[in-house]
């Protein structure tokens, strides 16, 4: 009997672990021989422990398991009360197109063997056969852009650091996901991480770096854990090696660190302390080299790009956002996860339909997309189609396509507020728009909420200075959450003014 | 001199361990306070010198660095340690109210310790449990959907 239950940071949460032990327990109990794989997640949070039990039709799942669930796997499968039919055939499965997790939940994420099973490193063996310039071009011409965040074409900054002079240039991929409402990086070091370090290596080729760095955040021990039990396996067989190796770093905590030159100085051993650009860490990155810095998910959409086609790649999407992007659907939503698709969907599709709408069940009263530096969206938004410039033109961003989902008990003026009072605590101190005005934030909304209308001017003009005269995206982009909430819900603020009067 | 303590003594001796364990680093401060601090549970203020030494950096410049990072630790820790999301995902899902309840419960605020010892409280802005909030961590145990009767694990 070959069962499957993930080592996913959500499905531990939820009691995967102890499902395990009961599984294998319970075999012993019963004399069955029981092959337990610990697999990553298939993405259905609501379901988990989502636990999958091989069969001649397929992989039949089962969630949410309790322990009191795990006899009823030894019986008849078919009147188990949690039986779910085949995974595969669910329609959260169905409907996604699953190129850069299309194997997270499906195979053993520390085997070499599934790996290359499932399509892995087809990717690094055809770039091994290609010159640095073609490899940059194909990613180039794929579209892919920063999944971080920040939407830069990944093709161009290879070409940077590409042609840069240097000895010594570096791979640095950027696991520090401090946004709320993100798990995607998360859930794919722990699903697949050898596509990770495939894509590390891929980018080690085309930019002639042959040391690699993941900067992944304290928060995350079991990613840690299976990224470093990946590096090493992936060493011992000689995928890394002397032409292309790499290191797992753990952050301290600190949330800034996901800004780029912060993360380098981190890594350095520094304070996570902003650097100004120019000199571009393309330029002058670690240690002064030349170092790309990329985010997981940008990184682990390379190898399919590479075994595929840019072609094929860029086929998805729409706009200028090519490809899939793995969103994270999260908060007060009744089906909760990862989905991956491509770029194109409404806001509301993906509230809605996809997740269901609340978990309470009561209204949904605004999505905060990208984090907690991304706008609030209204439902009357929810037209707008998933996309780097569509959210742009409705003054906000996709970030890392992390969805926050609030029913209409939510205050969004404590929202607000709570923007301000994070920025304040993650602020690094380099520039005084974000160390200052993060501060002087929570006490300006303090006024608003005592009722003193004339603070919302002083509010508008803060916002205003920190969105252009901050030194990164911590203090420029907090007002995105703050001015949203006042222009889509100014019903929040004015309670605050009736109250008072 | 007020180093002495520790350039003798077990605890130099760990920490010499450690330092020599990570020779040939690049950048490898934040991969040694991290062992320091798993070895005694807190960055000892008695180690600054000592690794300052070993780096050829100022001690101002590795107490910088200590103090700059929500995770590295002056004192110890309570015997357990308490770590409640309090970012969006969770908020929506109640997490401030579970937050208040727990805090009544152990009777301490964020950053604090109880005073006989047994738990520290701490928040932690995202743990990568956004759809199945509110999330917490009990001594480095990842819960999904918790309540206060978290308390119970913290209990001896």
């Amino acid at each position: 009997m070959k069962v499957y239950v993930p080592l996913d940071s959500a499905a531990v949460a939820l009691g995967a672990d102890r499902i395990a032990e009961a599984i294998v327990a319970e075999g012993a109990a019963r004399g069955v021989a029981v092959q337990v794989v610990r697999n990553g997640s298939r993405g259905m949070v609501w379901l988990e422990p989502l636990v999958e039990v091989v069969t001649e039709a397929g992989r039949v799942g089962f969630g949410p398991l309790t322990l009191a669930d795990v006899p009823g796997l030894f019986g008849d499968l078919a009147a188990h009360p949690k039986a779910l039919g085949l995974v595969e055939e669910l329609p959260w499965m169905k409907g996604q197109t699953r190129l850069t997790f299309a194997r997270v939940g499906v195979i053993d994420p520390l085997s070499l063997e599934d790996y290359r099973a499932h399509g892995g490193l087809v990717g690094l063996d055809r770039a091994k056969g290609m010159t640095k310039a073609e490899i940059v071009a194909e990613v180039t011409e794929s579209g892919l852009r920063g999944r971080g965040g920040a939407g830069f074409p990944t093709g161009i900054k290879w070409k940077t650091v590409s042609e840069a002079a240097g000895e010594q240039k570096y791979i640095v991929c950027n696991a520090d996901e401090g946004d709320s409402a993100t798990f995607a990086d998360r859930m794919l070091m722990e699903g697949d991480p050898f596509t990770l370090i495939e894509g590390m290596a891929i980018a080690g080729l085309a930019c002639g770096a042959t040391k690699g760095y993941v900067y992944i955040r304290s928060e995350y021990p079991v990613a840690i854990r299976v990224m470093e039990a990946a590096v090493r396996i992936a060493r011992n067989a000689g995928v890394l090696g002397p032409q292309f190796d790499m290191e797992i770093r753990v952050g301290a905590g600190a949330y800034v660190c996901g800004e780029e030159t912060s993360l380098l100085n981190s890594l350095e051993g520094k304070r996570g302390v902003v650097r100004a650009k120019p000199p571009l860490p393309a330029l002058q990155g670690f240690m002064g080299r030349p170092t790309v810095v990329n985010n997981v998910i940008s990184l682990a959409s390379v190898p399919v790009i590479m075994a595929r086609g840019a072609a094929f790649y860029k086929d998805f999407g729409l706009g200028r956002s090519r490809g899939t992007i793995p969103l994270q659907i999260a908060g007060n939503v009744r089906f909760g996860g990862l989905y991956e698709c491509a770029f194109g969907l409404t806001l509301g599709q993906i509230v809605n339909e996809i997740g269901g709408g609340t978990a309470s069940g009561r209204p949904v009263k605004a999505v905060q997309v990208g984090g907690p530096l991304g706008a609030w969206f209204p439902p009357s938004l929810f037209d707008t189609p998933f996309g780097y410039e569509e959210f742009g033109a409705k003054d906000g961003l996709i970030g890392h396509a992390g969805l926050t989902i609030a029913d209409d008990t939510t205050d969004m003026l404590q929202m607000a507020r709570f923007a301000m009072e994070f920025c304040a605590i993650e602020s690094c101190g380099k520039c005084t728009p974000c160390r200052i005005g993060s501060t002087r934030g929570v006490e300006t909304i303090d006024r608003l909420a005592r009722g003193d209308a004339s603070a919302m001017p002083i509010l508008t003009d803060l916002c205003n200075t920190m969105k252009l005269g901050s030194l990164c995206a911590l203090g420029g982009f907090t007002p995105y959450p703050v001015m949203s909430a006042i222009t889509h819900f100014p019903d929040d603020f004015a309670r605050a003014k009736e109250a008072a009067e | 001199m007020l180093d002495s303590h520790a350039q003798n003594g077990p605890m130099a001796d760990r920490i010499a361990e450690i330092l020599d364990a990570h020779q040939g680093l690049e950048g490898p401060l934040l991969p040694i306070l991290h062992a320091i601090q798993a070895a005694f549970g807190h960055v000892p203020d008695a180690a600054v010198p000592q690794i300052a030494k070993a780096l050829m950096l100022s001690k101002a410049e590795v107490h910088g660095v200590i103090s700059f990072y929500h995770d590295f630790r002056s004192a110890p820790a309570g015997r357990h340690v308490l770590k409640l999301c309090r970012a969006e995902a969770c908020q929506t899902m109640g997490a401030d109210a579970v937050a208040e309840r727990i805090k009544r419960a152990l009777g301490i605020d964020w950053h604090e310790t109880t005073p006989d010892g047994r738990v520290t409280l701490e928040p932690v802005f995202c743990l990568g449990l956004c759809a199945c909030g509110p999330a917490a961590m009990v001594d480095g145990r990842l819960v999904g959907r918790v309540d206060e009767s978290v308390c119970a694990e913290v209990a001896k």
